[in-house]
């Protein structure tokens, strides 16, 4: 039973500890940053690390880029997304499985292999250093994921509400809008949180697709942070911080959803 | 099958059937508009990489048609073949690693005990990283001066150079942080599994004798291996394309299929033919991997009801 604890102790920490040797990494001053051997536990702190990124327009500028760019796509996402998966779990078509194996098949596609295709495209139609060059790629590859979500969540809803609804009158789509929505809210939300991460993470396109400042999320800001000849460590790991720590907070509290929309397709798979 | 089967009638019959009824019409225009954006910004694309692929010509003006000319310069391009070699090796290494520690997880938390929610709450943690932060932290940890594991490597006698700075000791960096990362969500994934499970089976081989490794492998991993082959299947693709472990912890000093690709078609306008024919050569090889795991793993897709 010691061994056991012991060794689930020993994961947890693993999984952490990076995010904690950054953290540290942030608060302590050049000096100690540069220390050898390093130490453990910070003896001199310092919070300009943290005062030079939030005193750094082109990072907050990143900061609210990547939420945005984020942002949008998982709107984009969901509303295409549970429209389009609502009519697969629900509704008697031809072609169904053909249009789900289309969409999922997108989860499969290396990202890399549409870039230059994609980046022609874009540059014709003038959306290259926009948000909606990030955007629109990060939504068909979030795709797959909300519309596999939604499609579980909706199928496993009660049939009933709607058909009663539909007793009452309602259309296909007021159905949907007004019985269906308001039901499977917990896991359009689960679906909101998952897209969310997602695009939060995306790196090679916007990589790709956007060159100044005014457009580039985090993702391709925070590698290169750094003063004009050196890189400032400090600042790159306080930085590296205020990315994650939402995500972890976000990831705490709805750890039990995650987790269970994350492996209902696995585990029915 | 999604649909009854309906016995088609004359030429066109189906057509009129389908768009006559109000709620198919529904139903289709519900998903036109992810069907038409799927088909725009992936399906497309990668057909006119293909084209693309078969003309020389640099990324503003596409050259005359050269057939297979760029395929053959791509496979004789020593940086092709470098990506080609490091993404085989790295996907092996990074989900082998995985599996069996992840397997070896699961098993371990596969029953109740206290701070279980806790446990995988911590789990998620490495998986909610953005891969390029990730990247970015683990690289100030390997780097020379200020970097922990760094000193660690070098106090233990591990390395006797910079591990930034060498091709060897970059790749295995870029396996530890893949692991670090995916290894908790490869267990909660077999955990899911595991917990499906029921105990009964296991209570009935006990009592006919089967001792513990009997159990695992007769019925835990025939049990699991739905689970197992989804897990894999999206980890082996995850890792065969990867660029931003490579890019951002190999300061771009460590060379992957998708790496290869990217410098190719973005940076140097030279080799933009071969990046492209290098682009389908990805794609290609990734739809093979997913027919492997569909058609002879016999993976179930549920796209059926």
């Amino acid at each position: 039973m010691v061994l056991f604890y012991l060794f689930v102790t020993l994961f947890v920490l693993v999984s952490v500890a990076p995010l904690l040797w950054v953290f540290k990494m942030s608060i302590v001053t050049k000096t100690e940053l540069f220390a050898s051997p390093p130490t453990l536990w910070p003896h001199q702190t310092t919070g300009s690390h943290w005062h030079t990124i939030f005193a750094n327009r082109d990072f907050l500028l990143a900061l609210r880029n990547s939420v945005i760019i984020a942002g949008i796509t998982t709107i984009v996402c969901l509303f295409f997304g549970s429209i389009a998966a609502y009519a697969i779990a629900r509704l008697r078509f031809r072609f169904k499985s053909t249009v789900l194996t289309f969409i999922l098949a997108v989860a499969f596609f290396p990202q890399v292999a549409i870039i230059a295709p994609l980046f022609k495209q874009f540059s014709d139609i003038g959306l290259i250093n926009t948000y909606w060059a990030a955007i629109i790629a990060d939504t068909v590859f979030a795709l797959p994921l909300t519309v596999w979500l939604l499609v579980a969540f909706f199928k496993e809803l009660p049939k009933d509400l709607e058909e009663a609804a539909r007793v009452d009158g309602a259309t296909t789509l007021q159905a949907f809008r007004k019985v269906i929505v308001p039901l499977a809210a917990p896991g359009v939300f689960t679906a909101a949180i998952l897209t969310f991460i997602q695009a939060w993470g995306d790196y090679l396109f916007a990589l790709t697709f956007l060159f100044t400042a005014s457009t580039q999320p985090v993702t391709v800001v925070i590698p290169n942070f750094a003063g004009i000849h050196t890189i400032d460590y400090g600042a790159q790991a306080a930085a590296a911080v205020v990315v994650t720590v939402p995500l972890v907070i976000l990831v705490l509290i709805f750890q039990r959803r995650i987790v269970s929309g994350l492996t209902a397709g696995a585990v029915k798979g | 099958m999604t649909t009854a089967a309906k016995p088609r009638r004359r030429g066109g019959g189906w057509l009129k059937e389908e768009f006559g009824n109000p709620e198919r019409r529904t139903a289709y225009l519900m998903v036109l508009p992810v069907f038409v954006i799927v088909l725009a910004v992936a399906f497309y694309p990668v057909a006119d990489a293909i084209w693309l692929s078969l003309h020389g010509g640099t990324p503003t003006v596409t050259g005359s048609f050269v057939g297979v000319q760029n395929y053959v310069n791509m496979f004789q391009n020593s940086d092709f073949q470098s990506g080609f070699v490091n993404t085989i090796i790295f996907t092996v290494a990074s989900v082998t690693i995985e599996l069996v520690v992840g397997m070896a997880i699961a098993l371990a938390i596969n029953r109740s005990f206290r701070g279980r929610g806790l446990v995988r709450a911590a789990v998620l943690i490495p998986w909610a990283f953005p891969t390029v932060i990730s990247a970015t932290m683990w690289r100030l940890m390997f780097q020379d001066q200020v970097g922990v594991i760094s000193y660690v490597a070098h106090a233990l006698g591990l390395v006797s150079h910079p591990i930034l700075s060498d091709q060897t000791l970059l790749m295995i960096a870029c396996v530890i942080v893949d692991a670090w990362k995916t290894t908790p969500f490869m267990a909660l994934l077999l955990l899911a599994g595991l917990q499906t499970i029921p105990g009964e089976v296991y209570e009935a081989a006990r009592v006919d004798g089967a001792n513990a490794i009997q159990r695992f492998i007769r019925i835990t991993l025939p049990l699991l291996k739905p689970t197992m082959l989804v897990a894999l299947l999206f980890r082996i693709l995850d890792a065969y394309r990867v660029f931003d472990l490579f890019w951002v912890l190999g300061g771009q000093q460590l060379e992957s299929l998708s790496t290869f690709v990217y410098q190719s078609v973005r940076v140097s306008q030279l080799q933009f033919p071969e990046g492209n024919a290098a682009a389908v050569f990805i794609f290609v090889s990734a739809l093979l991997i997913a027919l492997f795991f569909i058609r002879v793993l016999g993976m179930q897709t549920s796209t059926e009801e």
